[in-house]
């Protein structure tokens, strides 16, 4: 364990230089190290009921009957519905994650099939863990008895859980109204990937499997709705990344205007993606809020969190590189299925997230990739910290290392002759990026990268110790994996910004926090933008009121969209500030400075003002009254930033790993971490997100994984079973960063949120493989468990032996 | 209704009569002190005491992660010793001593060692398991010895965080048993 603190506290007054780029301690700490958090199961509801769903225990079958005669008779129950009593509520639908961007529509046509999820089944289930009905009651314990009293009558179906199996001809069908089991389709080219393929000097060909895993944050979902007596308006706490979006659906499913409807969420626990999109659940507590007439309350437990709310990860790859005799890629093949479970929930999101991320850091002249999504009786997919990335990664680091042991090369040695140089940014890969526009790679030093990480990591040292040989049957490896991602997607975020009569700013943002610390590092950027204190900020993230329009905490984009939002409503405010001192002080404009939040005149004659004298709480004496009536609260501004394309982020994981080849057991010895994303607003921040997405793909990589019966029964729905790690599976981590600024924004910022959790399976992957080279052993999926390397060194002829 | 039960304050939670809703299996009068105040309650035996500590005390500090056991978010000390509290009953708790994140620091005072080094190393980040991590660490500072490395790394190994990668938790952790330790009887390092 190493001592010390990572980061000393800093100090409140800066030296007179921006606060960004500073390790600015969080401002969120204090009231959560006390207790005061504030996530939705503590607000407080007097007088609420509690919500439990009852959910299928089939993957697929008929509903015959549903009783709820005994569950309503149940002490407590205030209300039991089933899909009957809310079948005239509109089915929930993730419009914007459906949505088709025209560009993407008009060059490549996918094929997205829509399948809405009725907030309660009517006559089908299509998953393990699908809501049927729901018990109101006067508190959980109370809901939950009645749940066993609740008579459903079900007749199964046959089950696909296989994505192959459920493309096949006469395959039974999940949704009746479509044509088959297919969720979405799309297929892109460059250049002549055939005529590549024929005249290659060495073609390999193989199939990879990324595991379903899931997001599992340590706070569960959990949504409350009240209506509020006296306005009549409907609040509710869900802990979502995409309030907005929340907002809009409830107006939508309740009937009424979005502007009746607020949702909040304040402090969550995690999200990840898994709370980024909309859920039934979240529909159906504020409907019983309003119908019932009181608050409503439901909080999801563990089981049903890792059986019930979205999985990810799920997609086999048939990839094929093409090389020359030199190991420059001519081509890349790939077709991927991805296991959408039961529900398209996200359309391309996923599929296209793999598509135009496969290539990675490479130059490929010829490309030919082709993505089927495929619907099937397990719970529905949906982005994960990565979403899409981690498995096309996977599949092409994979892929990149059997073409090295094809070829003789030192895998680091042929990814060196494959980068995109940074001479060559910005970079066309000549496919098409996830809004339709041609894909372009902004900015970046992948070789850089590269170099970095082979140092760091000892490369030579490895193979030294290799050539040594393995001792007690523990065999060393050491694999290498690069990733880009395309951060800070739009289409917008909103920041607005008011300087209260205090001269106290508040910033409220459309992206609310799951634990990124947005107060602090938002209200970096507004300090520096306006030029005031940064304890003079107060930042709101998460509430609808608080900004008309907002998107959420999604897809590393919160830093690029909400950052350079509140940048540009920091400047406008800060010219507003000047403009009217200048106006006070009846000098020009641009004579005025402003600083830590006080306006002084360039030539020091005039005498210097506060904001919080302008802004009307102090009026100095005998300066003449504003004539045109704006003071105050005309200090605002709000800004929708729309990025003009992707901010690319980049990096290069290496890791040194010791197998034991009696046990199976994999320990990490080394890892390394070299990573880009463009100009950082608080380091230490920046790398805790890095930290946290490379534990989580560490988890992904060698311990977790959603596992299904062939019956569709899910066989790891409690934390006994489904493996996230602990301290002690995590070892410290050797992070190391580059930046290249990101022309796509006014801050040069790229998103990092998700980065981190990109490599991690791949690059354990690799140097597993690289460990037990010696038994000619090639690593096809994950996790690598102990009992999987065993399974792979049995497979490789290598015999089972006591020590 | 839950919160017939419940007062904000727990010094004088005292409560006589049943919710009106009582689940059949019965009701018991529990004596315990509950951050150094004492709390006189009624509670079903079926209670569970994080859900007695939440929804009756109305300490939303102690988070509820996994109810089986083994994300450790609920962590609160029981007469010095951290316990579950999702696989505690309330009604086990008579008697007993009861600490929660809310009694480290209780109102404007400064925050523990502990605390603070949470804050100061980013041991955190949405802080929802934070309370747990904290709660186990200050029973590791309160111990009369210095715990070694393998004993602070089992009592970390009983939560989890899914947002740091725990790095900077074991630096917190490290950063308040030196504080702890400074003067007083060496440990066996860490």
């Amino acid at each position: 364990m190493s001592h010390g603190p990572s980061h000393a506290p800093q100090q409140p007054a800066p030296d007179g230089g921006p606060w960004t780029g500073r390790p600015v301690p969080r401002v969120e700490d204090d009231r959560l190290l006390r207790g005061n958090g504030r996530y939705v199961d503590d607000v407080a509801l007097p007088g609420a009921a509690e919500a439990a769903f009852l959910r299928s225990p089939h993957a697929h079958a008929r509903i015959r009957s549903v009783d709820v005669t005994a569950a309503l008779a149940a002490p407590g129950v205030v209300a039991v519905w089933t899909g009957a009593d809310v079948a005239h509520l509109p089915a929930m639908l993730n419009r914007e994650e459906l949505r088709t961007p025209p560009g993407l529509a008009e060059l490549l046509d996918p094929y997205v099939a829509i399948t809405p999820m009725p907030l309660l089944a009517t006559d089908k289930v299509l998953y393990v863990g699908q809501p049927v009905a729901v018990v109101l009651a006067e508190n959980r314990y109370l809901a939950e008895d009645a749940l066993e009293l609740v008579d459903v009558r079900y007749a199964p179906l046959p089950v696909l859980v296989d994505p192959d199996r459920a493309l096949t001809e006469g395959a039974p069908l999940l949704h009746d109204d479509l044509r088959d089991n297919t969720a979405v389709a799309v297929a892109t080219n460059v250049g002549d990937p055939d005529a590549a393929f024929a005249s290659a000097h060495t073609v390999v060909s193989e199939e990879f499997q990324a595991h379903r895993y899931v997001a599992s944050p340590i706070e569960t979902r959990a949504v409350s709705a009240q209506v509020d007596p006296y306005s009549g308006e409907l609040t509710v706490w869900s802990n979502t990344q995409t309030p907005h979006r929340v907002r809009e659906a409830t107006a939508h499913t309740l009937g009424l205007d979005p502007e009746r409807v607020r949702v909040i969420a304040t402090d969550v626990g995690g999200g990840f993606g898994q709370k980024g999109i909309l859920y039934v659940e979240e529909m159906l507590v504020p409907y019983a809020a309003r119908v019932l007439g009181r608050p409503v309350l439901w909080r999801e437990d563990r089981n049903e969190n890792l059986t019930a709310s979205s999985h990810a990860r799920e997609q086999i790859h048939r990839i094929e590189l093409a090389a020359d005799a030199e190991g420059h890629l001519l081509a890349v093949r790939d077709r991927i299925t991805v296991n959408f479970g039961a529900y398209n929930m996200t359309g391309l999101v996923v599929p296209y997230n793999s598509v135009c991320h496969l290539l990675g850091p490479y130059r490929v002249p010829h490309v030919d990739i082709d993505v089927v999504g495929v619907l099937t009786n397990t719970t529905f997919a949906t982005p994960y910290r990565g979403a899409g990335r981690p498995e096309s990664v996977f599949a092409m680091e994979r892929a990149m290392d059997r073409l090295a042991a094809e070829l003789g090369l030192e895998p680091a040695e042929l990814r060196a002759r494959n980068l995109v140089g940074p001479d060559e940014m910005p970079y066309a890969t000549g496919l098409v990026d996830r809004s339709g526009k041609p894909q372009s790679y902004d900015s970046g030093d992948f070789p850089e990268l590269l170099r970095r990480a082979v140092a760091k990591a000892d490369l030579e040292g490895v193979r030294a110790r290799q050539r040594e040989g393995g001792r007690d049957g523990r065999l060393v490896g050491i694999g290498f994996a690069m990733y880009i991602e395309a951060t800070g997607l739009g289409p917008f975020e909103t920041a607005r910004i008011d300087i209260a009569p205090s001269g106290r700013v508040k910033l409220a943002i459309g992206a609310p926090s799951q634990g990124q610390g947005h107060r602090t590092s938002m209200a970096q950027i507004a300090a520096d933008a306006i030029g005031v204190p940064f304890d003079a900020v107060d930042v709101v993230g998460g509430d609808t009121s608080a900004t008309p329009f907002g998107v959420g905490t999604i897809a590393s984009r919160a830093l690029v969209n909400a950052g350079n939002a509140t940048h540009r409503a920091g400047r406008l405010v800060r010219e507003k500030i000047i403009e009217a001192a200048a106006r006070r002080l009846g000098v020009p404009a641009d004579g005025l400075d402003l600083r830590e939040g006080v306006i002084t005149a360039k030539d020091a004659e005039k005498p210097a003002l506060t904001l919080a004298e302008l802004a009307g709480r102090a009026p100095l004496p005998g300066t003449p009254e504003p004539t045109d009536g704006r003071h105050g609260t005309e200090l605002s501004e709000t800004v929708h930033f729309r990025p003009p394309g992707f901010a690319v982020s980049s990096g290069a994981h290496a890791a040194v790993v010791e197998v034991d080849e009696h046990t199976g057991e994999t320990e990490i010895l080394h890892y390394v971490a070299v990573h880009d994303a463009g100009v950082i607003v608080n380091p230490m921040i920046a790398e805790g997100q890095v930290t946290g997405g490379i534990a989580q793909g560490i988890g992904g990589a060698l311990y977790e994984e959603m596992i299904y019966g062939p019956d569709g029964q899910p066989r790891t729905g409690t934390y006994m079973d489904y493996l996230v790690p602990t301290s002690s599976e995590i070892p410290d981590l050797d992070l190391d960063e580059i930046h290249t600024p990101s022309p796509m924004n006014d801050l040069g910022v790229k998103g990092l949120g998700e980065g981190g959790a990109i490599a991690p399976q791949a690059v354990l992957a690799n140097a597993v493989e690289d460990a037990l080279r010696p038994f000619g052993v090639v690593v096809r999926r994950g996790p690598l468990s102990p009992s999987r390397v065993r399974d792979l060194l049995r497979a490789a002829g290598r015999p089972t032996t006591a020590r | 209704m839950t919160t017939d039960l419940a007062t904000s304050d727990p010094a004088t939670a005292t409560h006589a009569a049943p919710p009106p809703l009582a689940e059949p299996s019965g009701w018991h009068e529990i004596r315990l002190t509950v951050n150094g105040a004492p709390v006189t309650a009624q509670v079903e035996s079926r209670l569970l005491l994080s859900d007695f500590l939440r929804d009756r005390l109305r300490l939303t500090g102690t988070h509820v992660g996994c109810e089986h056991g083994v994300c450790g978010a609920c962590t609160v000390l029981v007469d010095g010793e951290p316990a579950r509290s999702c696989l505690t009953l309330a009604v086990q708790c008579a008697g007993a001593e009861l600490r929660t994140v809310e009694g480290l620091a209780p109102g404007d005072a400064p925050l523990t060692p502990v605390q603070r080094a949470f804050h100061e190393c980013h041991g955190m980040q949405c802080g929802f398991c934070t309370p747990g991590f904290v709660m186990t660490a200050t029973a590791l500072t309160e111990q009369p010895q210095r715990p070694d490395a393998a004993d602070v790394a089992d009592a970390l190994s009983g939560h989890l965080c899914r947002c740091t990668g725990y790095r900077n938790i074991r630096r917190a952790v490290c950063q308040a048993l030196d504080e702890r330790f400074a003067d007083g009887p060496a440990g066996r390092g860490e």
